[in-house]
Order: C-alpha cells, then structure tokens, then sequence
C-alpha cells in the first residue's frame, strides 16, 4: 500500500518517510526530526536532491521538483510539503 | 633517459576467485569458471555459457555517495584495486598526497544504459532514473568512481580498446613512467558480466554452443573447438618507477620492460597474423629480448578457430616450436575488456609460485597449433621472463613483456 492511501494517518506517512530516508541515506532514523535540518542531517549534496526526488515517487507516489525543495530547510518544512502534496 | 616501470601490487576479481589466493590455487588446479546460465537462454541467448562472478558488497568500504555512481565494471574494479593498493602498500592518505594517476580499461556500461532508458520509459520523467545513471553509464565509469574514492591527482583516462583495453592500459601506464611523466599509475581491466552486454556478440555466433559441458567449452587451440565462452570481472595492475618503489619500500613483482602495439588496418573482426607479429616484434625489440629468452607466453587464443590459428601461426613465426604457451581463457573465458589486464596478473601469480597453468580442454591440435608447445597440464616450471598478447576488434594489437625484477 502506498504512503499516500487516503486511509494511512499522516503520522504513519511521517513514519513512513522516517524509515525509506534513513534506510536509502544510512543515517539513524532518530535524526530525521521535525525540528532537525534535512540537508544536514542527511548528508546531502546537490546530486542527492535528485535522489529525494525518486524516493518520494518511488514511496508516496506523487511528484515534486528540485523547485519545491526551494525553501525546505528542516524536516518539518519536508513533512509539510508532502503533506500538502498529498492533499491532507 | 626512458625510466625502469616495475609492478608493486595487483589485485583480481575474477570468475577463478575473487582474490589472488583463490585465483593462484585455481590456475595451479587447471579450474573452469565456466557455468550455464539459464537466465541468458531465456533472454533469448543462442549460448548460456558464461564465466561469472558474485555482486561484491561495497558497503562495508565505500559511502553511499561513492558507491551510486557504480555499475558493474567499477564495483569489479573497485574490488581488484582494493586488493592491489593492499599489496602496493598504498592507502588513500599517500595517494592524496603524491601524484598517481589512473588508466583503467573498460569499453561497455551495456547494463546500466538498459536499466536507465527502462526506467525513463516506464515513468515518462528522465529526472526518476537518479542522480547516479550517469556516472555508471559514460565508458569512463571506472576512471571517474575510483579517481574520486581514491583522491588522485595524476593522469586520468580511460582506455577503449576492444578486448586489448586492460593490455593498452598497462602499456599506457608504462610510457608516462618510463617517459618521467608519471611515478606511478593504476592500471587494469573491467568487464561487467551481464546478458545486456553480451547479447550483440552472441548474436555473430562466436559463442560456444556445448552448454551441456561448461567446464569444457571453452578449448583454445583445440581441434574439436565451436567458440568462446564470455567473462569478466576485473583486474588491477600497479606500475611505479623503481626509483620510487625502491624509495617507498614497495614489493616489486616484476618488470615491465616491452609494450609493443599495432593496428591490423584490416577486417574489423577477423584477425590478421602480420598485425600481431608487427606488435610482437616491437615488444621484442623495446624489451631488448631475443625469442629464447621468453619462458612462457601467455596467449590470447580466445577458443574461435580464426583466432586461434592466426595467433598459433604468429607465436611460430616469431618463437618457434618450444616455448611454452597456454591460454588461461580455457578456464576464465574470454575476460575481453579486462583480459589483458587479468592476463598479467594470472602470469605474475605463476612467475611467482613457479609454474605454468594449463591450457585445459587442449586434447586435440589442429594444423597450427600443433606447431607451438601448447602446455595442457600444469608444470613446474621456473618463469624469469614472459609475454602476454592481447588483441580485440577493429584490428587492435597489444604485447607486454615482463621479466623478474
């Protein structure tokens, strides 16, 4: 079941998004906070934002552009992204 | 004054083994790595023989960065390069402090192009094949991975030449040392194994059809021969000048003291017996060598009738009937980019432990081969001096000869 099933909680997207960035970064899921910076704590250069971009059609099925990363600084920003996205 | 290039460190991954301790047991035993794979014969393969070697797993070693930009020919080589620096007592804190260059073989990415159009095909979005497609797919893949995990400053290339890559490669390396251009340079030869890669070759028909005998398809110089099997994997060849060898402290395995090179100008795949001889010749004659003094020869036979004869005929002109000669693709199969690196290393293992491995599957000679001593068995035997050839499509000539240091 995709992530962006109507009937799946967003907490359980968030979950969801916590687990397929810390498994395709190698990083511990417990830095992919809210509050924390994703470029930071993923470790990304600019050629890992393509990268993003596949993992979110890959899981959430939904597209979105080096363009919407134009202002995301910290996971929430990311979260909030996907949520608009998702229409939630 | 032309400098002295001498080998420090090699390294293997190959369908023998994936180190030199396997590999060497496995010459000296007369292995095949030859198997049948069903996957090939579904995809519509005329042939399902193959050489084949396990996915390495990279992840203990290299970042997830470093290891995106990897298809087959740079895990494989990333693998075989590991194992040389070992030996060359080189780790990536020197190499980002001192000028090493790298010219490595490879002439396909066949795999990694499919996967990449596939996927833009399936979603309509040249954006979801990923950020590491490109780097996997250019020929220089190799090059440009390795480069940059091991931080080198030197000279950076590849080098496309048929199944003569990994040879030209090593003679390559050889003429920045030996000009002063360069102290040292990694050297060597990949070959990714996958049925998108060989599946035009396999449609000449050039490829061995005994599927129910793997281990003994593959018959270079043999009578009773019906193609070659493909392989691959890879090898790494590390070339210093012996002043800076010396001067580091560095095992010398050997030294490589003639590149001889020619292009055939002829058919783009039939092999021509004046090309090879013009570039055994040259080998010669740079190497200050005279036919006697060639211990063992490496051929490059890779078990196509054509092939075979032509080189048989060449190695009699020049060499006569004694010296000995085996193809050790009678139990790889025909490495092709990786063969003339793999090549060297298979025969520096033998000059090394003192033996000649064997042509296996060589039962029967035909009217060349009979000429030539071809060694069917493993023997015993002392190596202070050997060639290995290499020649590929389009006509491609290499010869290398290295003697002990």
């Amino acid at each position: 079941m995709y992530l962006n099933d109507e009937k799946v909680a967003f907490d359980e997207v968030i979950e969801g998004i916590r687990g397929f960035l810390s498994e395709e970064f190698e990083v511990d899921p417990a830095v992919i906070l809210a509050e924390n910076n994703l470029k930071d704590s993923l470790d990304l250069d600019s050629l890992d934002y393509v990268d993003l971009v596949v993992l979110i059609e890959e899981n959430l099925n939904i597209k979105v552009t080096g363009e919407d990363f134009k202002d995301i600084v910290t996971f929430g920003d990311f979260f909030d992204l996907v949520k608009k996205k998702l229409g939630r | 004054m032309s400098k002295r290039v001498v080998i420090t460190g090699i390294g293997i991954y190959s369908c023998l083994g994936t180190n030199l301790d396997e590999v060497a047991k496995a010459l000296y035993a007369g292995k095949s790595g030859i198997v049948f794979d069903q996957q090939r014969k579904d995809f519509g393969y005329r042939s399902a023989l193959t050489g084949m070697v396990p996915k390495p797993d990279l992840k203990p070693y290299l970042s997830r960065r470093q290891r995106m930009g990897m298809h087959e020919p740079a895990e494989y080589a990333y693998m075989a390069t590991k194992e040389a620096l070992e030996q060359a007592q080189l780790d990536v804190d020197f190499l980002e402090q001192t000028e090493t260059g790298i010219i490595f073989g490879n002439d396909s990415t066949a795999a990694s192009v499919v996967e990449a159009n596939d996927k833009v095909r399936e979603k309509g979005d040249t954006t979801l094949i990923g950020s590491g497609a490109i780097f996997q797919n250019m020929n220089s893949t190799v090059n440009m991975n390795l480069s940059t995990i091991l931080k080198l400053k030197g000279i950076n290339f590849s080098l496309s030449a048929a199944c003569a890559s990994g040879s030209h490669s090593i003679g390559m390396g050889y003429l920045m040392i030996s000009q002063g251009l360069q102290d040292r340079v990694i050297c060597g030869g990949a070959q990714e194994i996958n049925k998108e890669a060989m599946s035009s070759f396999d449609g000449l028909g050039t490829f061995s059809v005994r599927e129910s005998e793997p281990t003994r398809a593959s018959r270079p110089f043999d009578r009773d021969r019906d193609g070659l099997i493909p392989s691959g994997g890879a090898a790494t060849v590390i070339l210093e000048s012996y002043e800076e060898a010396k001067r580091r402290g560095a095992p010398i395995l050997g030294e490589l003291i003639g590149y001889g090179f020619s292009s055939n100008g002829e058919h783009i795949s039939n092999p021509n017996i004046d090309g090879q001889v013009r570039a055994l010749r040259m080998a010669m004659k740079q190497a200050g060598v005279t036919a006697q003094q060639i211990d063992y020869i490496n051929a490059h036979a890779t078990s196509t009738a054509v092939g075979d004869s032509s080189e048989a005929q060449a190695i009699f002109e020049v060499y006569g009937d004694q010296v000995p000669v085996s193809s050790t693709k009678s139990m790889t199969g025909h490495e092709c980019w990786m063969a003339g690196a793999s090549e060297i290393v298979y025969t520096l293992l033998m000059m090394q432990n003192d033996f000649v491995a064997p042509n296996i599957n060589f039962e029967n000679p035909d009217e060349d081969s009979a000429k030539i001593n071809i060694i069917s068995r493993t023997q015993e035997q002392k190596i202070d001096c050997f060639l290995s050839n290499s020649f590929g499509f389009g006509g491609t000539n290499s010869t290398l000869i290295v003697k002990k240091a």
